[in-house]
């Protein structure tokens, strides 16, 4: 029985975090779930989805974070229940709209699920969205394990019906991704009626149109739900202590920090000198709480990631009741314990406490930590990272590569996030020269184009994926447009959002559901605009790099679509177009004078180098069978012949 | 179920690989065989952007008290699954200990940086005498070549997984197996995926000891 479906109260599943928090959702009967894809976050809605139908959900992946902040609040106000979920990044899209949302106030339950992603494993940056809560006066929850993250995500639900405010909820990818035994509660019957009243004045929290004027009262009534919200959270059983009732050293933690916090004191056997704090309401703190444990002792360490918001936060609660708890020795990221950049782990609390008590205690000893440090530089060659084998990414930055070659006025691509972000590594052929948030490679080529009058005579090209296209590419390309700046905008349409795993966009059939949808097509938004639009394969180098270098000799805005299918599609997964081998009569290796060109340049992992044969040689296992090196090896030897399907 | 007693408690297990090859999927249906049989089941792992030609670990603790952290400390696994040769070696470097055991698929996965002609990739040898300097006990296993017998090359997992059980490390067998993959899988998978476990095990046991 899946966990999404079981209505037996006690349960106990293997759960991941995520799979935690869309349990939690149901749980409290969520009618409504919205999102744009982001790594950590994107299995929340993709499981809520297989709810939809016999839960009666309404789920969307929304064109970009903001709308789908602003598709969940109108279910809020309608009187539904409704959660929105992104990445980090995603909280800034959304601030905008949320910096209102928290002054209208909302009214049916809703929460907005972050999952920010320390230590940047699966992201380009390593932002923390904690500081929006405080920034924009909203309560912020972080659930310190597995089954707190279901338990926590159904209370936010009534929490923020109780405010009548939004909730912000905030995960890591240690979290979401890691996988924990939870037990499930009790799972109703779906229920939630719509309608949105707005008859009374300006300012009823129930029926009066929702909106943020006049500003001052709004505001106050914004403050004193921030006053509610500490009443609650003083007795919430999300805060917890563990430990000696006068531990010689406080650890204040949340989130995953909380599991490292517990592992390193239980490695240390330090459990009998040293106290847990785990809070669970880090927006606004509850003061009496915190003084209450500030009083049992002298020496405090925070623990949390990445900037220290709960460390300064409970600094001001300890300067402000000093005279009561006495003056602290506080050890975290403003001293420099610990890094404000990175994740945690067991090991760096471990030093940080060992430091703090004088422990004894060596995790590896020194001779085995020599030894295998030596064979790591010695055998463990380093794993760069790569597209995929098969990916119409490498084929795109190569056909680029080549025609800015060809052209030879220094011209640069600017591009943003996605699998094709890796096109500043040596595996996109250092093709790609900015990349920021999302869409941002078209508004920056938008302003180069318009340097022409400082001297500036670079091609400028910008590259997009379809999904990004929608979410915040449009307005850019309609600035590089109206303002006629001299732009290339190629889209490098893969057909879905495939780095976060294929989620649907506007230009896709169907929806989170799996209900047919009108597809909006980029070209036509392109032509629409003014620009001029042209297709090519990118696995047809040849032609593509004809039209690249015919399109660098026009002027004004231009649009190139590169579509071929991402390798990982489920359509295209396990089946090769081509089968792809090596004429070992024709490729004479080092001998050839080419250089290697094939794996030395072109480096997709399915073609390797054999040492003993000193040639090039398909690696059968590993190759997709795109066919693309075919057209590399400057004397043929790479064969191509279609597959049999 | 009761859970019996483990050989460690937590029992520290990581799987590692490249992307691609089935590591996160080997983690859960083990994590699944394992909180099935009543323990607690904690399980970290790497994937996202780490698919794109990187390295991928996961970490298993198991347990029967309660969980843990999703990353082990360092030097504290008690076995490690390689899927790639090389990556034993990495995860040694940071988790290992002298008692830990290692079970390594012998097929390599050249980096990028090896294709490009810019680093090298040792052979399997060199691997082995470093291995059995840093571990306990290693076995190697032609997982891959044995998949492709089978038809498909990412049951390397699979049989790597045969290869854990196998080795009675931990309380688990193939009918254990049987019962997660008939509920995650499709009907015409289970028995190929059942030879591929059964392969595992087959060769593990007669696996030369050190």
């Amino acid at each position: 029985m899946s966990y999404l479906f079981d209505t037996n109260e006690g349960a106990r599943y293997l759960m991941m975090g995520n799979d935690a928090i869309v349990r939690g959702a149901l749980e409290a009967n969520v009618n409504v779930a919205s999102a744009y894809p982001g790594t950590p976050s994107s299995e929340i809605i993709e499981n809520l989805s297989k709810a939809s139908l016999k839960r009666n959900i309404y789920v969307e992946w929304s064109v970009n974070e903001k709308v789908a902040l602003e598709v969940a609040f109108a279910a809020s106000i309608a009187g539904l229940r409704s959660i929105c979920a992104m990445k980090q990044n995603g909280v800034n899209v959304a601030s905008d709209f949320l910096l209102h949302v928290a002054l209208s106030g909302t009214r049916g339950g809703i929460v907005l699920l972050h999952c920010d992603d320390p230590g940047a494993l699966s992201s380009i940056n390593e932002g923390e969205s904690r500081h929006f809560a405080r920034m924009i006066e909203l309560p912020l929850l972080e659930p310190g394990d597995f089954q707190e993250a279901l338990e926590m995500t159904k209370w936010a639900f009534d929490l923020s019906e109780e405010l009548r405010s939004i909730i912000i909820m905030r995960s890591v990818t240690r979290l979401s991704h890691a996988s924990g035994n939870v037990t499930l509660g009790r799972l109703g019957e779906p229920e939630g009626k719509a309608l949105f009243k707005f008859e009374t004045i300006p300012g009823d929290p129930d029926s009066g149109p929702v909106i943020t004027m006049p500003v001052p009262p709004h505001h106050t009534i914004l403050q004193n739900k921030l006053k509610k919200a500490v009443a609650i959270f003083e007795k919430s059983p999300f805060n917890t202590y563990t430990g000696p009732e006068k531990p010689e050293l406080l650890i204040i933690t949340c989130s995953a920090c909380n599991l490292y916090s517990r592992e390193a004191v239980h490695l240390l056997g330090a459990g009998n000198r040293v106290g847990i704090l785990k809070i669970g309401t880090t927006w606004p703190l509850p003061p009496k709480l915190i003084t209450r444990n500030l009083a049992r002792t002298d020496k405090v360490l925070f623990v949390e990631e990445v900037l220290p918001f709960l460390e300064e936060n409970v600094k001001v609660i300890a300067a402000e009741t000093a005279a009561e708890v006495g003056i602290k020795k506080f050890y975290g990221k403003n001293d420099g314990t610990m890094l404000t950049i990175n994740e945690m782990n067991p090991d760096i609390v471990v030093d940080a406490i060992k430091k703090i008590l004088s422990i004894e205690y060596t995790s590896m000893d020194d001779g085995y930590a020599k030894r295998a440090k030596e064979h790591l530089a010695a055998l463990a060659p380093v794993r760069d990272l790569t597209f995929c084998p098969g990916c119409p990414h490498r084929a795109s930055f190569w056909n680029l590569h080549n025609a800015l070659e060809l052209d030879n006025r220094r011209g640069f691509v600017c591009g943003d996030i996605g699998c094709y972000t890796l096109g500043f590594l040596p595996c996109g052929f250092s093709t790609m020269k900015t990349s920021h948030s999302m869409g941002s490679g078209i508004g920056i080529a938008s302003g180069f184009g318009k340097l022409t009058q400082f001297g500036m005579d670079q091609p400028i090209l910008a590259v997009c994926g379809d999904s990004t296209f929608f979410h915040a590419a449009i307005p850019a390309l309609i600035n590089a447009i109206h303002n006629k700046s001299d732009v290339i905008f190629v889209l490098l349409d893969n057909s879905g959002t495939a780095m976060t795993g294929f989620q649907p966009h506007p230009g896709t059939p169907l929806d989170a559901m799996g209900k047919d949808l009108p597809i909006i097509d980029p070209a036509d938004v392109c032509r629409s605009l003014g620009a001029s639009v042209e297709y090519t394969d990118p696995f047809n180098t040849e032609e593509t790099q004809k039209k690249l270098l015919a399109l660098m000799e026009e002027k004004g805005a231009r649009v190139l679509i590169m579509k071929q299918m991402c390798a990982l599609s489920p359509e295209k997964k396990g089946k090769k177009m081509f089968e792809v081998r090596v004429d070992q009569d024709i490729c004479r290796g080092d001998a050839c004078g080419c250089s290697r060109l094939c794996t030395r340049i072109f480096r997709c992992p399915g073609l390797v180098w054999d040492h003993e044969r000193q040639a090039a040689v398909i690696d059968e296992v590993i190759c997709a069978g795109c066919g693309v090196c075919a057209g590399i090896c400057p004397s043929g030897a790479i064969k191509k012949t279609e597959a049999a399907r | 179920m009761k859970a019996g007693n483990l050989i460690h408690d937590p029992y520290n297990a990581i799987i590692t690989g490249v992307g691609g090859q089935g590591n996160v999927m080997a983690s859960r249906i083990l994590g699944n065989i394992m909180s099935r049989k009543g323990y607690y089941v904690t399980i970290g792992e790497t994937f996202g952007v780490s698919q794109r030609g990187g390295s991928v670990m996961s970490h298993l603790r198991i347990s029967k008290r309660s969980v843990w952290s999703p990353q082990i400390p360092r030097g504290q696994a008690h076995i490690v699954v390689a899927l790639e040769p090389t990556e034993a070696i990495r995860v040694i470097a940071a988790y290992g200990n002298s008692t830990v055991r290692v079970i390594s698929n012998t097929r390599p996965i050249h980096p990028v940086g090896v294709i490009a002609g810019e680093l090298k990739y040792p052979s399997l040898e060199e691997i082995r005498i470093a291995l059995e300097e840093l571990a306990a006990d290693i076995s190697f296993l032609d997982a891959t070549d044995e998949a492709l017998k089978l038809g498909q090359p990412i049951l390397g997992n699979v049989i790597m997984m045969g290869a854990v059980a196998g080795t009675g490390v931990l309380p688990f067998d193939a009918e254990d197996f049987r019962n997660v993959i008939t509920e995650t899988m499709s009907k015409d998978k289970v028995e190929v995926n059942m030879k591929a476990f059964k392969k595992g095990e087959e060769i593990i046991r007669h696996a030369p000891a050190r």
